[in-house]
């Protein structure tokens, strides 16, 4: 589904990304864990579309489709789904108007009839549940007042209405609670599917207990310096990010 | 090619004229009224740069031209006025064509006994008394250039007049259309608008062009809201975008009286909103609201002044301003509390969105304080585009343009929806809307 090829990223003339590769197949959750600064919010950042980044070397195929030749907006509607670290307050727009203009201009993008506002709500009433959000949190402003543990729940929420076909989670347990977590956790592990891919960016291994992946690879000063499967994370909690500091570049292709 | 005259001189020589095209219809009191206000006209300087009132808004493009006073009758169809009624709103309608009513294009509906809503030139002859009470009582108009043009030129504009304890349920509104073509007209509504005591209506002033043209609005509205009495205002400006707009609402409210105000505007070449409100009795409530979405090289200047004369009154100001392309604009938000009006609480919000690199807008709380148990506040932001935010809605799907127009609408929507008018709100939305994702 995806393929990143050799990709160089730079922002504001350092390059963070030196040399991406990675593979990410349909049905397939990737863990890709570092050390801060690493470039792993670079990665995911670049493959949702943000600007500020630039491409220097490389490429991305999504789909056998040059990704990058592709707006934000049109990687969203080819079904490409960031849940962001730091998830911005947006006030004056309701949580409900931007899901329902949001699913319209994907459904439309893709040749599908609109959905009314009844069919709409019926839609995420059931979406809510999977991350125990309440009614009265539709009304209110995209993430504002929410607290740390609501604003990831929010996305994991725009991503079950969404229904992504290749879903990246930049550091969504950072700052969370064990239930908060717990709850985060759970609403991705219903939404994957075999027709589905998700990569997980993570500082820490907890939240791997919950989301349990098939590859792991460790990014560091933006390589892939380490794959492997999911034990490899239990490794990285034991040794601690030194290990990989210190140890050989052997890189393993998942 | 003529010689332009001097924007004074002008208007001083035209004036007999006009008095005399006035016919049957001049009063010894309305003759009295226009020849002290033209004298008045005589005394006063134009305004400068170096006026601290007008330093930031240059007023020398508007006195490039002779203006016609008297003009040629134009004929609106009902069709053309239908689509300025926010999609059908039930409403009482009055409109004014190039300044004068048009009985054709007016309609009221059931209205309770007393009330009376019209044309001013109507109520001098009908309602001489009246007009006599509350006409022109406002001093500063008489220190002031343009509301003294627009009094020494009195002809016509809406009369509203609401006795004691009466209601109008419907909203009141009136349509001041201006069609003249090539001929570069000046129209100067007068407008008088009197709540009786405890009495409910609401007004909209609705300033309208179908055409792309060079006029001038110089317009004058004094609202009376007596004791206890409940007004609701909207002004609302769809003009040319090369017309010039001077506007000087003065209001007044006595004891217990509740005024709110939204002033919208799509701006003209140069707009300058002049609205003062005095409160002279306790226990009033005032808002000032207003929104402006300006581009081009447009200029949209607005000097508000609440006088907090008595104790106990509350007031509350917000306005936001849009600014794309050259345009330019000015907020000066006065607020005086004067040593007796203890208790008083005044809050004052100016929130600007600039859309490009050269929009400029000049923002001014002016706070007068002189009593000592009060709560005062003032602040103004001005800011660009959140990127951050349109990132995040590009990446749910949603196109750059459409999430421009969605943030624009997020950033207008405290002003919008204290409107309470639905269907006003709705056509804002629409038209904010259409603007932006285009």
């Amino acid at each position: 589904m995806l393929e990143i090829k050799n990709l160089h990223v730079n922002i504001n003339g350092s390059e963070i990304l030196k040399g991406i590769n990675l593979k990410v197949n349909a049905g397939e959750v990737h863990a890709i864990m570092g050390p801060n600064g690493s470039g792993k919010s670079t990665l995911a950042q670049v493959l949702a579309g943000r600007e500020d980044y630039k491409v220097t070397e490389g490429e991305v195929l999504y789909n056998g489709k040059n990704l990058l030749d592709l707006s934000p907006e049109d990687r969203a509607r080819e079904g490409i789904f960031l849940a962001f670290q730091y998830p911005v307050e947006i006030p004056g727009v309701s949580n409900v108007n931007l899901l329902k203009t949001a699913v319209n201009e994907i459904r439309k993008y893709n040749g599908e009839e609109e959905l009314d506002a009844i069919d709409f709500l019926d839609l995420i009433k059931e979406k809510m549940k999977l991350v125990e959000l309440d009614q009265s949190f539709l009304k209110r402003s995209v993430n504002e007042g929410f607290s740390g543990g609501e604003k990831k729940r929010n996305e994991i929420f725009q991503m079950a209405v969404l229904n992504p076909r290749l879903a990246i989670l930049d550091e969504t347990d950072s700052g969370l609670d064990i239930d908060a977590i717990k709850v985060v956790a759970n609403g991705v592990n219903k939404l994957r599917s075999k027709d589905n891919a998700t990569i997980v960016v993570t500082h820490y291994q907890r939240l791997l207990n919950y989301i349990i992946p098939d590859f792991v690879h460790v990014l560091y000063n933006g390589r892939i310096v380490k794959s492997g499967g999911k034990e490899l994370a239990m490794e990285l909690e034991e040794k601690g990010y030194d290990w990989i500091k210190n140890g050989s570049e052997e890189v393993v292709s998942g | 090619m003529k010689d332009v005259i001097n924007f004074k001189e002008w208007f001083l020589q035209k004036h007999n004229t006009f008095e005399d095209s006035l016919n049957g219809e001049n009063t010894y009191l309305m003759h009295q009224i226009r020849k002290e206000a033209l004298e008045n006209f005589n005394e006063l300087p134009l305004p400068t740069l170096k006026d601290e009132d007008w330093r930031y808004t240059n007023i020398s493009p508007l006195l490039k031209y002779n203006f016609n006073i008297v003009t040629k009758d134009a004929k609106i169809s009902n069709d053309t006025i239908q689509n300025y009624r926010f999609n059908n709103l039930k409403s009482h309608l009055i409109v004014f064509v190039n300044g004068q009513f048009s009985a054709e294009n007016s309609k009221l509906l059931n209205l309770p006994n007393g009330v009376v809503i019209g044309s001013l030139s109507d109520a001098i002859k009908n309602n001489p008394e009246i007009v006599e009470k509350y006409f022109n009582k406002n001093t500063t108009n008489n220190h002031q250039i343009f509301a003294a043009l627009s009094t020494a030129y009195t002809k016509d504009g809406a009369f509203i007049y609401v006795p004691e304890g009466k209601i109008v349920e419907d909203p009141i509104h009136i349509i001041f259309i201006t069609s003249a073509k090539d001929e570069k007209i000046i129209t100067q509504p007068r407008n008088l608008f009197i709540a009786g005591k405890n009495s409910q209506l609401t007004i909209i002033e609705h300033y309208i062009s179908d055409e792309e043209n060079i006029y001038f609005t110089n317009a004058v509205t004094e609202i009376i809201v007596n004791e206890n009495a409940v007004v609701d205002h909207v002004k609302f400006q769809e003009e040319s975008k090369n017309a010039f707009h001077i506007a000087r609402i003065e209001v007044n409210q006595e004891r217990n009286s509740n005024f709110t105000s939204h002033s919208i505007s799509l701006g003209g070449a140069l707009t300058r909103n002049n609205f003062n409100a005095t409160f002279n009795d306790e226990g009033g409530e005032c808002t000032l609201n207003g929104l402006f979405l300006i581009e081009g090289e447009q200029l949209f200047d607005v000097h508000t002044l609440i006088d907090h004369a008595k104790p106990l009154c509350n007031s509350h100001e917000y306005y936001i301003g849009i600014l794309d392309n050259k345009a330019r604009g000015v907020f000066n938000g006065k607020v005086l509390v004067r040593p007796d009006a203890q208790k008083t609480n005044a809050f004052q919000k100016n929130k600007n969105i600039i859309l490009s690199d050269q929009a400029l807008i000049n923002t001014k709380p002016e706070l007068e304080i002189f009593a000592d148990d009060v709560k005062c506040s003032h602040g103004a932001t001005i800011g660009q585009m959140d990127e951050e935010a349109k990132f995040y809605l590009r990446s749910r799907g949603i196109a750059d343009k459409t999430a421009t127009a969605i943030l624009i609408r997020a950033f207008s929507s405290d002003v919008i929806k204290s409107i309470k008018i639905k269907q006003i709100r709705n056509y804002l939305d629409e038209l904010l809307s259409k603007r932006f994702s285009q």
